[in-house]
This record gives structure tokens, C-alpha cells and sequence, in this order.
């Protein structure tokens, strides 16, 4: 039996992973660059109504990905717009992205769809689905086509994109030269101007990127994870994801580290539920759902080594005369 | 354009904020207008479903008397230089420290001792949940925006817990603790006019609206008229001047945050004692939120607040109403148009600044 347990835990945690990374790797790029991004909730929440309602409709899967990649570019935008040419609060901004979007999916779902603000499901064969489906089950008695097969290898494209996206964000900062400009530009903006490149330019490309990610983050909800979109279901992954990137300490490997212990814990609440565990008796399941938001309170507060944010989070910049 | 535009008093806190409010809610028709909805007939709706009727005055009084409490948690916190995201959490725990007093005393006491002390639970309800979050910024220096959005969902998990596993009457489905004796029951308004020989219609409008407009009186007084205020106030300003004159910042973020997170736990007298008269699961409601735009409408000031609560109070009623009465549409537009809110008149805030600089230079100019 262990070896279904492992192959389904380790196979539902990546699937569980996989958004959080997406949405933590998008608000590391931002806040890499100085801009503060509480809207993660928001742009996802809005990227999967934008993929779920245009797959349904064109029953197209690259169609439903564009879609959800444009939305949250454009809410990237407008924060862009509000909090570097405008330099508004960049908290107020996240704030109100998430409000809008919140509001708007529901409003536009039943405006479109009359079901309650739910989409139309995605049809099977528009969905994404594992790469290989040899291993769509864990098989009891085969370690190999449990662990290997379906843990590992079940998933689809996106997923291993996610992963993948580690490296490609990590190689993007930390050895290219634009990647070290955005870092500078969250670090130092005026040195950065001063050496001539463009503080809003960066700032908005990063934001274009996290866009790009958010966009990506949010069709999974409802290309893969669930078959359609309804109100409200991200349910605070967005937050998670922030908190993620917070106790990674703002840096790609970390965030993934991190991002995969709290996935993990959302796979094991779903199993634990119920469960007595001897010398403890039953663990609150509402208890191992809050862990991320407790470890990452503990981070922050410095009892867990320090987490360093880069120097220039929030402030906009000011060109000086 | 980089430099800061001066304008007169009358636009900056007057004009401006109306300006940007009508285009949050230009946008917001043509939203209306894209959903195949016509805006003319939405507002008629809404403004006769929350002020054309004393029952539904009643109801938009009842949402303001919460926007009240939370729009000046997040004021107070404002004035003391901190961002209280956290409104959400503290009205919870505001809510599980009255059900848990009025579930144990409410059989044995008075309406007239009960009522006080359930006020006092719900603000040290959410004084304590702030403070936590408070101490680690003033003392561990963690962000208190991102701790105080964790205690939001900490609060909720927290409340989850309490009422599957402990309130919850044995064998009941529902999610809810059991009902709480009349003695912790905050008087609703028609009951109170009836034993006056008045009758009004039912609503959930009850004497906490009274509470809200003493914490405004309160929250004003503190603020500009007590040597207290004034301190919490220097540092909110200039953290290091009001070091150097003696004013000690780290305090100051610990009474701050206490203050807000009682206003915020008020928000229980309201929703549990006033209209539930038990502890549910999602009493807040997004409430603690909509202090963010109650407050930023309402420029920090008392005033402003109870201005801006009573129109997200239109807002909220009036679109119950929508949604009811115009097939297609729902009450999300109205945390779409909340939303809106927040976007324009927060965030992009001073977008339309130089453009009334410009006119009121133009209009000087030709007086001149």
C-alpha cells in the first residue's frame, strides 16, 4: 500500500505546486524589481475565468491560454500605470486589482453564462491532460508505475513548465544582463537611472512577465486542475503563493523549495482529515491549512533566519532634477 | 509633471475625491453597459431599494454602522503611518470573543451589564489579533501588511476550527455556534421605537449604529484634541522627528494598531450581537476590505468615513435590490464597483491632480 500513498501524495503535491510556483515565480519578478504585487489573487483569479470562458467558447486550448495570458498582462498594466508612471500606493493597487477581479469574473460569468457565475465546463479534449497516461493511477504493488510513473511522470506540459521556469528564472536574474538591471532597479533605482536605462521601462517589463506567469497560473486552474471556473476559486492560492515567495527570501530556488513544503501540506490535509495520529490524537485539519501562513509569520518575524526584501520594495521612484 | 502639484484645500479634499469617485463609477456604467444592462435603470433601482423605502433605509443604515467601524480602523491605523489590511481578521476575532462571553454569560446576566461587556470582548477581541501582528512589526520588524493579511487567514482557520469542532450544538448540520439568550441581543431599532409607540418596518438597523457614530466622535477626539493622538499622529508623519522629540515609535505602532483592531472587532457588536445572535462562519463578509475604500473615500477623517460608509452602505443595500429585481445581474457589481473605487480614487489617486492645477492656474490667471 505505501507505494500508492507515496505515488499519489508525491503526484498531487506537484499538481498542488504547480499554480502556487507559477504565481510566486510571477510576484518574484515583480517584487525583484521594486513593485510590490498583493494582486497575484486577483490576476490569476481573472486569468482562469479568461481561459475557462474562452476554451469553453472556441474550444480552442491555445485560444483559452492567450486569453488568460492578455488578461493578466493588461491587469499587470494597469497596476503599472497606477503604481510606477503614477506612483500610487502599490498595497491600495493590489488591493483594488483583487477587488476588480473578485467582482468582475462573477458579473461577467453570469452576464455571459447564467450559471451562477460558473463557466461552462472545458471539454475533455481541451483540457490539458498528463503527457503520458500509462500512469493516470497509482498500482499497488508496482513501485516503479506508482512512484516513478505516476508521482513523476503523469502530469501534463504545464506542470513541468512551472518547473522548468525555475531554472529559466533563475538564469534570467542571475546571469543575464537584464535580469541583473531588474534586480538593480529593485535594489537602487537611481543608480540605475543614472547609468542611463529606463527605471519604468524595467519596472513594466517585469511587470509584463509577471503577467505572463500569472496568466499561466491561472489557466491551470481551469485548463487541469478543475474542468471550469468558479467565483472565488483560487481561495487565497495567490496569497499563498506571496507568502511562498516571502519565506523563499525573494529567490527562485527557495520559492520553489518552499513553495513545494506548502503544496505538500495541502495534499496531506486533504488526507489527514479525520485521521488520529497516536501520542497526538486528531490533528485539526483547519491547523496543518493555516501551517503556511503561521511559518511564514514566523519567517518574517526573524525567528527563522532573516528574510531580506530587496531595498527599494514599494517606494516608487522619483527622478530627481 | 515630477514635481507634486499644490491645490487649494477645496479641490484637494473636496473636488478631487468627487471627480474620482464619478469615474470609478463612469467605468463602472460602462461596465453595466457591456453586459447588455442599462446603467440609468440600475441606479434607479439602487437608489430607491436603499434610500426610497424605510425598510431599505434601514438596511443601508445597518451596512454603514459596520463600514463605519472598519473604515476607521483603517484610518487610525493610517494616521499612525501603518497600512491595517487586516480589518478582515480582527473583526473575526472581535466575533468569536463576543459569541464566546455571550454563550457563557448570556443565561445568567442582564441585557444592561451583558451589552457592555460584549462591547468590550469584540474590541479586545481585535485589539489582541492587531497587536500580535503590531509587536512583530515594531519589535521583530516583519512587514505589517503582509503579517496582517496571514491573521486574516489564521483568524478564518481559527474560526473554521472553533465552530466544527467546539461551538457547534452536537447533531446540528449547520455551521454555526448555538443561539446566544436575548440578553446578548443589541436591541434592534423597530423593537426600540416600538416600545416608544412607534412602528417601523424591520431591519437589521440596530442601536450599534449609535456605538459607531461615539467612535467617530472618539476617533476624531483622540486624534486631533489628546496628546496621545497627537503623538501617534508625529510618528505616523515623521517616524525619526517624533523619535528625536521624545515619542516613542515602536509604542506608538502597538497603540495604533491596538485602537484599529478594536475598531475593527466592533464590527461583531453589529453583525453577531446586533443581527446574527450567534457566531457564524463569514459574518465579515469582505467587510473589513471595503474599509480600505470607506476610508480612503473618507480621506482618514471621521467625517469623510461616515460620508463614504453611508455610500458603500447605498452601495450594498442598492445592489441587493439590482440583483433582485433586474434578471442577468449580481450582487458582485457591487466589490466590482468597490474595486473601482479603491483603483480610481486610491491608487491613481492624483492621475487628475496636474489636470486641475493646470485648470485652476487658467482660472486664477483670468480673475487675476
Amino acid at each position: 500500500m505505501d507505494e500508492v500513498l507515496i505515488g499519489s501524495l508525491l503526484g498531487s503535491t506537484l499538481r498542488v505546486t504547480t499554480p502556487l510556483l507559477l504565481c510566486a515565480l510571477a510576484g518574484l519578478l515583480s517584487e525583484r524589481s521594486g513593485v510590490i504585487d498583493l494582486g497575484l489573487e486577483g490576476k490569476m483569479l481573472f486569468a482562469a475565468f479568461a481561459a475557462a470562458a474562452t476554451a469553453s467558447v472556441t474550444q480552442s486550448t491555445g485560444l483559452g491560454l492567450m486569453a488568460a495570458i492578455a488578461v493578466a498582462c493588461a491587469l499587470s498594466m494597469v497596476q503599472g500605470f497606477a503604481c510606477v508612471t503614477h506612483r500610487g500606493d502599490q498595497v491600495v493597487t493590489g488591493v483594488a486589482l483583487n477587488m476588480v477581479a473578485a467582482g468582475l469574473t462573477v458579473v461577467l460569468g453570469i452576464a455571459w453564462f447564467a450559471q451562477g457565475g460558473q463557466t461552462p465546463p472545458v471539454p475533455a479534449e481541451v483540457r490539458l491532460t498528463g503527457l503520458s497516461t500509462a500512469y493516470a493511477e497509482p498500482q499497488a504493488g508496482q513501485w516503479f508505475a506508482s512512484v516513478l510513473g505516476h508521482g513523476l511522470l503523469s502530469h501534463n506540459a504545464l506542470v513541468y513548465l512551472a518547473f522548468f521556469l525555475v531554472v529559466a528564472v533563475w538564469f534570467f536574474l542571475e546571469r543575464t544582463k537584464p535580469g541583473l538591471r531588474l534586480r538593480a532597479v529593485g535594489e537602487n533605482p537611481a543608480m540605475v537611472d543614472a547609468a542611463g536605462v529606463s527605471v519604468p521601462g524595467l519596472r513594466y517589463s517585469a511587470l509584463l512577465m509577471n503577467g505572463v506567469l500569472c496568466g499561466l497560473a491561472g489557466s491551470y486552474l481551469t485548463l487541469a486542475q478543475n474542468a471550469n471556473f468558479s467565483p472565488n476559486m483560487t481561495a487565497g492560492r495567490g496569497y499563498i503563493a506571496l507568502a511562498a515567495m516571502i519565506f523563499g527570501k525573494w529567490k527562485p530556488v527557495p520559492t520553489l523549495l518552499a513553495c513545494l513544503l506548502f503544496g505538500f501540506l495541502d495534499a496531506v490535509a486533504i488526507r489527514l482529515q479525520g485521521v488520529v495520529i497516536p501520542g497526538l490524537g486528531e490533528v485539526p485539519v483547519q491547523l496543518i491549512q493555516a501551517l503556511p501562513y503561521i511559518l511564514t509569520v514566523i519567517l518574517l518575524a526573524g525567528f527563522i533566519g532573516q528574510a531580506l526584501a530587496p531595498k527599494a520594495l514599494g517606494r516608487p521612484y522619483v527622478k530627481e532634477r | 509633471m515630477s514635481q507634486p502639484v499644490q491645490l487649494p484645500r477645496w479641490i484637494d479634499i473636496g473636488l478631487l475625491p468627487l471627480w474620482n469617485l464619478c469615474i470609478a463609477l463612469a467605468v463602472a456604467g460602462l461596465v453595466v453597459l457591456a453586459i447588455g444592462q442599462s446603467p440609468a435603470q440600475a441606479l434607479g433601482v439602487m437608489l430607491q431599494g436603499s434610500l426610497g423605502s424605510a425598510r431599505g433605509l434601514g438596511y443601508t443604515l445597518y451596512y454603514t454602522t459596520t463600514f463605519i467601524f472598519t473604515g476607521l480602523a483603517v484610518a487610525v491605523a493610517f494616521h499612525g503611518g501603518l497600512f491595517n489590511i487586516g480589518g478582515e481578521g480582527q473583526a473575526v476575532l472581535g466575533g468569536v470573543a463576543v459569541a464566546l462571553l455571550a454563550l457563557w454569560l448570556s443565561p445568567f446576566l442582564p441585557a444592561g451589564l451583558m451589552l457592555p461587556l460584549l462591547v468590550l470582548a469584540a474590541a479586545v477581541g481585535g485589539m489582541l489579533w492587531a497587536a500580535v501582528p503590531a509587536y512583530l512589526q515594531a519589535w521583530r520588524g516583519s512587514h505589517i501588511v503582509i503579517t496582517t493579511i496571514m491573521f486574516n487567514f489564521l483568524a478564518s482557520s481559527l474560526n473554521v476550527y472553533l465552530l466544527v469542532n467546539w461551538l457547534r450544538p452536537k447533531g446540528s448540520m449547520a455551521v454555526e455556534s448555538a443561539a446566544f439568550a436575548d440578553s446578548a441581543r443589541m436591541p434592534a431599532l423597530h423593537t426600540l421605537a416600538q416600545s416608544f409607540g412607534l412602528e417601523l418596518p424591520s431591519s437589521p438597523l440596530n442601536l450599534s449604529l449609535v456605538l459607531a457614530l461615539l467612535a467617530c466622535v472618539g476617533v476624531w477626539w483622540f486624534l486631533w484634541k489628546s496628546r496621545a493622538g497627537y503623538a501617534l499622529r508625529a510618528v505616523g508623519s515623521a517616524p525619526r522627528a517624533a523619535h528625536y522629540a521624545g515619542i516613542k515609535p515602536r509604542l506608538q505602532v502597538l497603540i495604533a494598531m491596538g485602537l484599529s483592531g478594536a475598531l475593527a472587532g466592533m464590527v461583531a457588536v453589529n453583525e453577531i450581537s446586533g443581527v446574527q445572535g450567534k457566531l457564524t462562519l463569514d459574518f465579515v463578509a469582505g467587510a473589513g476590505f471595503t474599509g480600505i475604500a470607506v476610508s480612503l473615500m473618507g480621506r482618514n477623517h471621521p467625517v469623510g468615513i461616515v460620508l463614504a460608509a453611508l455610500l458603500f452602505g447605498v452601495l450594498y443595500q442598492g445592489g441587493v435590490e439590482v440583483a433582485f429585481e433586474i434578471p442577468g445581474f449580481s450582487r458582485e457589481m457591487v466589490v466590482t464597483v468597490q474595486g473601482l473605487i479603491v483603483l480610481f480614487a486610491g491608487a491613481m489617486a492624483t492621475v487628475s491632480a496636474p489636470l486641475f492645477a493646470r485648470l485652476y492656474k487658467a482660472l486664477a490667471r483670468k480673475e487675476g
